[in-house]
């Protein structure tokens, strides 16, 4: 039971070779299968995701949540499934046809696409592609596009106005989370996803760079597009936004892609910050490395749910504010010192550690310095004369 | 034939058909989506020549930024639904000739190299390396530092440029 997902393909190459299948057309039409597998797998994940979110943000707000369908309510998503299929699919008139039916194509397709470098066990992952990072990187941006196309066709004014500010939000927010995923591949020396994870042995990356976890955790937060960075498709103000024009399945996909990008989320961090699957036995029994894995993103994730219900919505100025002049910054400055902090420290693990969390807590104390600098200009500012309603659209505060 | 011949070809062909669609298309936005499509076969492309690095800063640069800017500059343009004028002007046959032109030079450099004889390409060995090495030489002094230093210097300028023609000028503000 040394390595139990290699013995599977093993299985099965040879069932394939066993059937008279020629030993090169087998392997890629097991990687065609394994593919195909693991993306229904992350589809069907889903089913379980939507009904225990529902059951989590129930229990948040004192509620029962579902409860009728099934044992705990569990079967209530696939009745909202069927519900969703066996609905007509809507053009409005005007929509551009072939864009309208792409565009939830694309948004489902990038997140599941980043389940393809995601490492579960030891030797349990699609591809270990050398660049798994950039991977991600590159294939989150493909949904900003799947969104930006559902708004504008649909002609429809909110949709589109939906469509420029998720651009506006997942552009800007994917600058400070690509600097801060920099920091775990200096601290790895590698961008693969397995090299990553292999480098957390003997500390995980959280400790060694807890600001950059709680930025990537923040940024990813925008890049779901949940409350509080739910303003793409607030319901009180445009109507739901990029989606408003969508019906049955081809809604169902951004739904199902919204919320499979909470757990992607959790799974990411898990990779990146949490040491993935390792864990206590995990190199005699590879299958505790899945449990562990799922254990931790799952935590994450649950902590996401938490946010989610318990801030309001930001305003569209403050999302940038927040973004441009605090997180941004902040994430060039711990590239900067995780760098320096990297290459003049120590090269025992205690040693490092030192160092790290010594650099950590310099950038801290300057962040909390300037916070208390902003503060303190912001209560001094001389717009207390002027009435409350014309200062409201000016630099209003962003922490 | 090999899978990978097979999956050659397919990409190839599309990229070849998007690249025409993405002159040929009346509608600005479906032109520009056939670009995105010719750039992601272009991606598959350096994925089969087990270039993974550039496969993803391919995706990453132009299907995750230039294009997402050309489409959002295209929605901001009026009238873009209803606008189909003309596709070509005069001067076709020159973009057509320069287009030949480079097809035909970039034909007569790469039959100067010497793997294009053989039958198969063979495979890296150590592919890992070879980003390794790139990463290294854009920072060696006996290698590509300068050009590398002098794109960082031109992309800040660029972006500083950005930011002064965005900002209002501070009397414009008063007047308001």
């Amino acid at each position: 039971m040394s390595d139990p997902f290699g013995q599977i393909g093993q299985f099965f190459l040879n069932l394939l070779t066993g059937l008279g299948v020629e030993a090169g057309l087998a392997s890629f039409l097991l990687k065609v299968a394994g593919a195909a597998a693991l993306a229904t797998g992350c589809l069907f994940s889903t089913f379980f995701l939507i009904w225990a979110e529902r059951k989590l943000l129930a229990r948040l707000q004192d509620r029962l949540g579902p409860n009728r369908t099934g044992p705990f309510g569990m079967l209530q998503t696939i009745a909202d499934f069927a519900k969703l299929v066996t609905k007509e699919l809507i053009f409005p008139s005007g929509v551009d046809r072939p864009v309208f039916l792409l565009a939830p194509l694309l948004v489902v397709m990038s997140v599941v696409g980043i389940w393809a470098v995601v490492p579960f066990a030891p030797r349990f992952i699609a591809s270990d592609v050398n660049v798994g990072v950039l991977y991600v990187v590159s294939v989150g941006s493909i949904g900003t596009l799947g969104i930006m196309l559902a708004g504008w066709s649909s002609n429809n004014k909110y949709a589109l106005l939906g469509a420029f500010r998720t651009v506006a939000q997942l552009v800007s927010y994917e600058v400070p989370m690509v600097l801060v995923m920099l920091v775990p591949v200096m601290l790895s020396g590698s961008m693969g996803m397995v090299a990553i994870v292999e480098q957390q042995r003997s500390m995980w990356f959280v400790v060694l760079a807890p600001i950059a976890f709680i930025l990537f955790y923040i940024t990813s937060l925008a890049e779901n597009g949940r409350a509080p960075f739910d303003l793409m498709e607030a319901e009180s103000e445009i109507a739901t936004g990029y989606n408003v024009e969508y019906s049955g399945l081809m809604f169902g996909m951004f739904f199902v892609a919204e919320f499979l990008h909470a757990f992607t989320i959790g799974a990411l961090a898990t990779t990146l910050f949490l040491g993935g699957w390792l864990g206590p036995g995990v190199d005699r029994y590879p299958l505790l490395g899945l449990v562990y894995f799922l254990g931790k993103s799952a935590v994450i994730w649950w902590s996401i749910i938490w946010v989610r219900m318990s801030l309001p919505r930001i305003r569209i100025d403050q999302m940038l504010a927040l973004n441009w002049k605090f997180l941004t910054p902040l994430a060039l400055g711990v590239v900067v010192v995780t760098a320096v902090a990297d290459k003049v420290g120590p090269a025992g693990t205690l040693g490092r550690t030192a160092v790290q969390l010594v650099g950590n807590g310099v950038v801290l104390a300057f962040t909390l310095l300037a916070l208390r600098a902003y503060a303190a200009r912001l209560r001094n500012r001389p717009t207390l004369a002027t009435p409350p309603a014309a200062s409201t659209s000016l630099g209003a505060p962003a922490q | 034939m090999t899978a990978l011949q097979i999956v050659f070809l397919i990409a190839a062909a599309f990229t070849l058909l998007s690249a025409l669609l993405v002159v040929t298309r009346p509608n600005l936005v479906h032109a520009s989506l056939w670009l995105i499509a010719s750039l992601a076969g272009v991606a598959v492309l350096f994925v089969l020549l087990e270039a993974g690095f550039l496969a993803a800063v391919q995706v990453v640069i132009y299907i995750g930024a230039i294009a997402i800017l050309i489409i959002f500059a295209v929605m901001l343009t009026r009238r873009v639904m209803s606008d189909s004028g003309p596709q070509v002007n005069r001067n076709w046959w020159g973009a057509a000739l320069s287009a030949l032109l480079i097809f035909g030079g970039l034909l007569g450099l790469f039959s100067q190299v010497p793997a294009v004889g053989s039958a198969f390409p063979a495979a890296i060995a150590n592919a890992d390396g070879l980003l390794e090495d790139l990463g290294r030489s854009l920072v060696d002094v006996n290698r590509y530092v300068l050009p590398f230093e002098v794109a960082s210097v031109l992309l800040l300028a660029a972006m500083i440029g950005a930011i002064v023609i965005a900002r209002p000028a501070a009397r414009e503000e008063g007047e308001e």
